[in-house]
């Protein structure tokens, strides 16, 4: 946290000047001021729809800003493509990478501009000899050789890093790269990212988890709603005062409970087995319960049974063995509609894909998952919409949906505002038990708050909650009780009270798993 | 809702200019005056037995179509109306030469019946396919339909045929009286001049107008319904909702194959009351057509099955009355449904565009709950941009 790592009396690496971004009836960007020294990490944060990611792909040349102006090294510049900006010494790894999986990390690196020997052949002597020296000058720990689907999400991430530096970019923008990456993978990055800085590049970090933005920069900028709000050296501030920043708001701090958890037992799985055709085991022998008034997360680095388990407890994937209780009532053999009807709720992993209807009215997605029940449907047959209608209504005044009324398409609303429409479809809904997976998954901190306080409400009033998400704050700070998934099992229960998230990430990564070894 | 409707009206009026002016220029390219042959077409079409043919025709491509339109609502692309229409009027007409003892209405009942199950149950094969092998259903319905039109109902006829027949026709035994469906001329002519002879009204118009009624409240109206649209629209959704997809397939392919059964049976009821080999064939393929201009929308599709039975019936006169070759009609519907299709979507964009811009300047207002929050994102595909900044 040295923010005054670097004073320079030379022209600032960027300086964005006054930017205005209108998209048709949105403003993205009004009148933004960003001045990146050189030298320095320089985190940009924000709520979702803040104008972030407007006003990077401006700078990165893919969309023309509406006014203002860019300087790079003290030098006007007006890019009209992402190939202007690599001239200029700007590069961008983005959140999502783009790599070719059956390439080699060399291959990857110089797709595009390669090194050339006689008669037009790739030079991959050369090539190898560049990447290796860049590699080793930076630190960047990587065989060159591998092929890129061998290699982990951090590793793809430094791959990226190499290709844009080997561009020769001055000046780094990484859109979101922790989101991604599990606790050690974001400290080996945030030890290249400093290293890279030592050696006097420039990086644009766009984030929202905030210790991590306090951790690794020197100067924050903060937008929102489109407009710069501040520029604060990160010594200078603390975690609260730039959440206030970002939401205009104080965040709300974890609430604590009301009541003890319940004794009765809700939601039982014994013995959950999914065996693949090819013998492989994706869920061994989970069993877990459930009570009344509790929130158990699970925790588990993805791809590692979770999806698998979901899909069971919800019925659309059958069991090789095991068997499921929702109020003491065997649910193993009963179908989807079945269970869903019997209560059990599920807001899903991927809206889109999972939780909504998106060209939809708002209102008939309501319905989704519990037509044939009561308001929504008379005798499960004739659709009730003005009963499905009054209920949206309700679930848009009490979660907050910014919506302009309930007949546009899902599709139309942000990410955040839908997924306060699912969550306020499960919760008046009054499910007995809820599958809860990354509830908060791509949504600001406003949503945020509020769906972890709609998730504690319920708990205080009686619903059992599954928690799955990558969010390791969000796990120790709702659950009651931590279990820990890792090759299809449950490795370990956990306190949530007293485990620290690095501590949480070694047992997610199989480490220490066996000393407190335990299943349900 | 003055948006939606001109939304709506856009394409097909676009489709039907661009589809005008195609024509003109092939009508030019052959040396006709294409005012004098679309001026031909308009006076003989507005003609009254014109009408009722226009109609007649019109009903068969409606009952087509939303056999079709089922199946597109849940993403199934049933080609098999073709082969399911055929098998089941054939079965139709000759259960109904049988079941002559059944009363008046109950026989025309019975008919109606004998064809429903026939074209369900000829398209439950490949719905059993596509769940239980994943067999493709446009694959399968293709293979079937060669199969109904091409082996079965030939063999069948050739084995049924009614013997005491002495012409060199092979048909089946004719349907009894009490089994025919009456024309609707008395009630047309209540409002118009009589129509001449020869000329008669399907009464199986208001059974389609039912099929249209039906197929409307079911879909939107009805949970099965909405399980049936959200399948279509987003089957990993409406599978976590607890619709399952394999009985919704299967149920949305027997629907589609009992309305199809009811394609031929205008036909057979109100004109030949029997099955023979020049009963009316391809209308599976036009139901598809009529479908896609029509949207899948009742209405909709009750317009498209009028233009293209309008266009058919009034392009006889172009022979007579005009030296345009009657063909131009077949360029004209092509390009119609070409272009609507086309125009659907370049419209459907810009609506979407328009929707996403009317949602942003609601919420620019200040919120009625007061707290920090989000607007609706600005770009048209917010499936790509997820939930990000």
């Amino acid at each position: 946290m040295n923010s005054k790592h670097v004073v320079s009396d030379e022209a600032p690496a960027v300086e964005l000047a006054g930017i205005t971004k209108r998209f048709p009836g949105v403003i993205a960007n009004q009148n933004v001021n960003v001045r990146v020294e050189r030298g320095e990490i320089h985190a940009l944060v924000g709520e979702n729809g803040a104008g972030k990611s407007t006003l990077m792909k401006i700078l990165y040349g893919m969309q023309p800003a509406d006014e203002g102006t860019m300087e790079v090294g003290g030098k006007r510049v007006n890019f009209s493509s992402p190939r202007d900006a690599i001239d200029h010494g700007i590069g961008m790894v983005h959140q999502h990478f783009m790599l070719a999986d059956n390439f080699t990390v060399l291959e990857n690196i110089i797709l595009g501009s390669e090194p050339l020997k006689g008669g037009g052949r790739i030079d991959f002597n050369q090539a190898h000899d560049k990447v290796q020296a860049l590699c080793d000058s930076y630190g960047l720990e990587i065989n060159i050789d591998d092929l890129v689907e061998d290699l982990e999400v951090g590793e793809r991430q430094r791959v990226e890093i190499i290709k844009v530096l080997f561009r020769g970019a001055e000046i780094l923008i990484l859109d979101e790269p922790t989101a991604v990456l599990v606790p050690h993978e974001v400290d080996e990055l945030f030890r290249n990212l400093r290293e890279l800085r030592t050696q006097g590049k420039t990086i644009i970090f766009i984030d929202h988890k905030l210790d991590e933005v306090l951790e690794i920069s020197d100067n924050i900028t903060v937008l929102r709603r489109g407009e710069t709000v501040a520029t604060v050296g990160a010594s200078e501030v603390t975690a609260p005062e730039l959440a206030e920043l970002m939401v205009g708001a104080e965040l709300p701090s974890p609430g604590e409970r009301e009541g003890a958890i319940g004794d009765a037992v809700t939601f039982k799985a014994e013995n959950l087995t999914i065996t693949e055709a090819d013998g492989r085991k994706v869920l061994n022998g989970v069993s877990f319960q459930i009570h009344d008034k509790e929130i158990v997360g699970l925790a588990g680095v993805e791809g590692n049974g979770q999806s698998e388990l979901i899909d069971a407890l919800l019925g659309i994937r059958p069991l090789s063995a095991g068997r499921l209780f929702l109020n003491g009532e065997d649910l193993t053999n009963s179908a989807v509609s079945d269970r869903r009807a019997k209560g059990l709720g599920y807001v899903p992993e991927d809206r889109h894909r999972r939780g909504l209807l998106l060209n939809f009215p708002l209102w008939e997605n309501a319905m989704l998952g519990y037509q044939r029940l009561k308001p929504f449907s008379k005798r499960g047959f004739w659709l009730d919409s003005e009963a499905t209608r009054e209920r949206t209504e309700e679930i848009i005044s009490r979660f907050d949906v910014r919506t302009p009324n309930m007949d546009v398409a899902a599709r139309v609303l942000s990410g955040g505002n839908q997924q306060k429409l699912i969550v306020g479809r499960e919760m008046l809904s009054e499910p007995e038990a809820l599958i809860a997976a990354h509830p908060t998954r791509g949504v600001d901190v406003g949503a945020q708050a509020a769906i972890w306080e709609s998730l504690r409400a319920a708990r205080d009033e009686g619903l059992g909650v599954l928690l799955i998400s990558a969010d390791l704050d969000e796990l120790i700070g709702l659950s009651d009780r931590l279990l820990v998934i890792f090759r299809g099992e449950i490795v370990a229960e956990l306190n949530p009270e007293t485990i620290t998230p690095r501590e949480l990430g070694g047992y997610m990564t199989g480490a220490g798993a066996t000393t407190e070894a335990a299943n349900g | 809702m003055v948006e939606r409707i001109k939304f709506s009206l856009a394409a097909p009026v676009v489709a039907i200019v661009v589809s005008i002016l195609v024509g003109s220029l092939v009508l030019i390219a052959s040396g006709a005056n294409p005012l004098a042959a679309y001026g031909e077409m308009i006076r003989f079409g507005f003609q009254l037995e014109t009408i009722v043919n226009i109609l007649n025709r019109a009903t068969p491509l409606y009952l087509s179509a939303v056999a079709v339109a089922i199946g597109f609502r849940m993403n199934l692309f049933n080609i098999g109306v073709e082969g399911q229409y055929i098998l089941a009027a054939f079965m139709g007409a000759a259960a109904g030469a049988e079941l002559a003892f059944l009363p008046g209405p109950l026989h025309v009942v019975a008919i109606l019946f004998v064809s429903m199950v026939t074209g369900a149950v000829w398209a439950a094969i490949p719905a059993v396919l596509k769940v239980t092998r994943g067999v493709s259903e446009v694959i399968s319905t293709i293979m079937l339909n060669a199969i109904a039109t091409g082996f079965l109902v030939s063999y069948l006829l050739a084995k049924w045929a009614d013997q005491s027949d002495t012409t060199l026709n092979i048909q089946t035994k004719p349907i009894e009286e009490s089994g025919w469906v009456p024309s609707l001329n008395g009630v047309l002519e209540l409002f118009t001049r009589d129509i001449r002879p020869g000329t008669e009204l399907y009464g199986f118009l208001l059974i389609a107008i039912l099929v249209g009624v039906i197929y409307h409240v079911g879909l939107k109206y009805t949970r099965p319904g909405f399980d049936l649209r959200a399948s279509g629209e987003n089957p990993a959704a409406a599978e976590a909702s607890g619709v399952s997809p394999k009985s919704t397939v299967i149920a949305a392919m027997l629907l589609s194959g009992g309305i199809a059964g009811l394609v031929g049976l205008p036909e057979i009821l109100g004109r030949t009351h029997n099955f023979g080999l020049q009963f009316t064939r391809q209308l599976g393929f036009v139901g598809i057509a009529v479908a896609l201009l029509g949207r899948n929308h009742p209405v909709g599709i009750a317009v498209g099955a009028l233009i293209i039975a309008f266009l058919d019936s009034s392009s006889a006169v172009l022979q007579v009355k005009s030296d345009a070759s009657p063909e131009v009609v077949k360029i004209i519907q092509g390009v119609i449904i070409f272009t609507s299709v086309v125009a659907y979507e370049v419209i459907r964009r810009r609506q979407a565009v328009d929707e996403a811009r009317s949602a942003a300047e609601a919420l620019a207002q200040p919120s009625p709950h007061g707290s920090h929050g989000e607007g609706a994102e600005p770009m048209v595909d917010p499936a790509k941009q997820g939930g990000r900044s």
